[in-house]
């Protein structure tokens, strides 16, 4: 199972949540970051980190003594990041989106598979729990091709180990976090119950709810600000599978690094019963079974 | 004319409700909310919105299930796994689509048609603390960057035209396709950020970003007191770096309790967090070269 911690407004929780899932979840289990432009998981669960590598993306190279200067390339890029006018053709690799359209449309060949950087991939484990992350170069403008990357690794990691993965998501609701949850089985939306917070949770319930997956929320200072979070999540039948109380003793222990489930046993319970209400909603029958058995 | 940016790396570290608080206490501005995927500084100055336009960028492929004979190349040559075969016949998932055109392109039997691709909105509106100009991405789509450069453009034009010396922005989270669009051009980038392993590190990040650029920043801490020990690391190296940091504000429910009212934290009666955001929007002007 792979459970996409997502939330539309940033600094919501999101990681405190996935840090905190991953550390009480029992069986195995990957931590994997997933917000490659601002990743903090590792801030959080401490891993001790294995392997790394750099991941790249195909782009065009030109080997300007074939070109003919016809300009199929460019005409048919989509991104401006081929560029033919009389004589001279001109690559821009960090427009590219790396679609092969030039490499496969150029009729002499003049075109072949180049690498744009796109940041780091890192793995490891922390404690018993497994732990994956991207980092995205700075400059880099997209994030979408290195999560790709992040999430086929992923996928040979699960293949390998069989457990479950909870994915810590970028904010906002546009193509990166679209990216970060679309191959999720489970998305638990966290959010404060702020006006901004239940504004960008609106977002992300319309951005997610297309995909079809079954979706939680998860109330973080829960006791600030009013009470429309918990209209619209009862008018979208939407469940909050927790809540996680408004403590300055609790932004105060985030502050300094710790795993909120471990602060105390009364937060701990309440990530536990988190982690159960999570594995229903993934397979509904779940229960059901349980209570026939 | 002068642009000054609020960013952060990190989410939730307070830009919008700062930059709230700032688009009061400035003189003549245009404000800009270059967060077009969640925006929320429109919650606390309720425009009235006097211009709306539609955001059209890029296309999407549709196969025609008509002319469609089942080849599959497309669905070989998609470089982003848009393209599945369901039963029915291939299609293509708008979420994964990019817009390429390569399918459109090497289709043998010329069955994707690439129409335009309706993005979200823009729009000009009317606050209390002057034209506002901001968008809302729809849930989902992406090209939030050039989204970005589109409100900078109307932004500025509208300085221009009306002899407005500023343009206030409030930026995105992360450091990716729109907070670098919205550092292109800006004078000045002000960073909040706030005493937390993940606040700094996504600072040291967002300044690195800065520093690429060639984008001038400064920063602000919100929640100094929630802890004291990264306070200091995040002084540090802002001294390291030669980041003049603007203000330490205190971790305070005025700000949720101004936003629930609707209001910026400045139109509460006058507090300690109040005071040391004026000294603060003081020293940005100074720092982005205002009033001079």
């Amino acid at each position: 199972m792979i459970v996409a911690i997502a939330s539309g407004k940033g600094g919501t929780g999101k990681t405190t949540v996935a840090a905190s899932l991953a550390t009480i979840w029992a069986g195995e289990v990957l931590g994997v970051d997933l917000d490659v432009e601002e990743p903090n998981l590792h801030l959080f669960l401490r891993p001790a980190i294995a392997g790394s590598e750099m991941a790249h993306m195909t782009v065009p190279t030109v080997a300007e003594a074939q070109c003919t200067y016809c300009g199929a390339c460019s005409e048919l890029c989509q991104f401006k990041a081929i560029s033919v006018f009389n004589q001279v053709i001109i690559t821009f690799p960090e427009m590219c989106h790396g679609c092969g359209g030039c490499i496969a449309i150029c009729p002499e060949k003049a075109l072949s598979a180049g690498q744009r950087e796109l940041g780091e991939i890192s793995w490891g484990q922390a404690g018993g729990v497994g732990f994956l992350a991207g980092r995205l170069r700075i400059g880099e403008a997209m994030s979408p091709p290195l999560m790709r990357r992040v999430k086929a690794r992923l996928d040979q990691m699960l293949a390998a180990t069989g457990g479950d993965a909870i994915i810590d998501a970028p904010p906002g609701v546009s193509c990166p976090a679209v990216n970060a949850v679309m191959d999720s089985d489970v998305i638990l939306l966290v959010t404060e119950p702020t006006p901004f917070g239940v504004y960008d949770f609106q977002l992300a319930w319309e951005a997610f709810t297309p995909l079809g997956k079954p979706m939680g929320a998860v109330i973080n200072r829960a006791g600030l600000g009013n009470d429309a979070i918990y209209r619209f999540c009862q008018e979208k039948g939407l469940p909050i599978l927790a809540e996680i109380p408004y403590d300055r003793a609790i932004a105060e222990a985030y502050a300094r690094g710790r795993i909120i489930a471990t602060v105390s046993t009364g937060l701990k319970a309440i990530f536990v019963s988190l982690r159960d209400q999570i594995r229903d909603l993934a397979q509904p029958n779940r229960s059901r079974e349980a209570a026939h058995a | 004319m002068r642009e000054i940016i609020i960013i952060s790396g990190k989410g939730g570290t307070g830009k919008t409700s700062l930059t709230g608080a700032f688009a009061h206490l400035a003189a003549d501005k245009i404000i800009c909310d270059l967060d077009v995927d969640a925006p929320d500084l429109h919650l606390l100055l309720q425009p009235t919105k006097e211009r709306l336009e539609e955001f059209y960028v890029g296309h999407e492929a549709e196969i025609d299930a008509e002319k469609c004979d089942g080849c599959g190349l497309c669905a070989t040559m998609c470089q982003f796994g848009a393209i599945r075969e369901n039963g029915a016949g291939f299609a293509v998932d708008p979420v994964r689509c990019e817009g390429c055109k390569v399918c459109v392109a090497f289709c043998p039997a010329a069955a994707i048609r690439f129409p335009e691709r309706h993005c979200g909105h823009w729009y000009v509106s009317a606050t209390r603390f002057g034209p506002l100009v901001h968008a809302q991405l729809f849930p989902g789509a992406e090209n939030s960057g050039r989204l970005v450069m589109v409100l900078k453009q109307q932004a500025r034009e509208l300085a221009k035209a009306r002899g407005v010396d500023l343009v206030l922005c409030d930026g995105a989270p992360g450091i990716g396709c729109p907070v670098i669009s919205s550092l292109s051009g800006a004078h000045l980038a002000v960073a909040v950020t706030e005493p937390t392993p993940s606040g700094r590190h996504d600072l040291e990040r967002v300044a690195a970003l800065c520093r690429h650029f060639q984008t001038a920043l400064a920063v602000i801490i919100n929640k100094y007191d929630l802890n004291p020990d990264e306070t200091a690391r995040i002084e540090v190296f802002c001294h390291d770096e030669s980041y003049p940091v603007l203000a330490q504000l205190p971790h305070d429910p005025l700000v949720t309790t101004a936003m629930i009212q609707g209001l910026v934290v400045t139109e509460l009666p006058e507090s300690d967090f109040s005071r040391e955001l004026g000294q603060a929007w003081s020293r940005i002007e100074e720092l982005a070269g205002l009033g001079r």
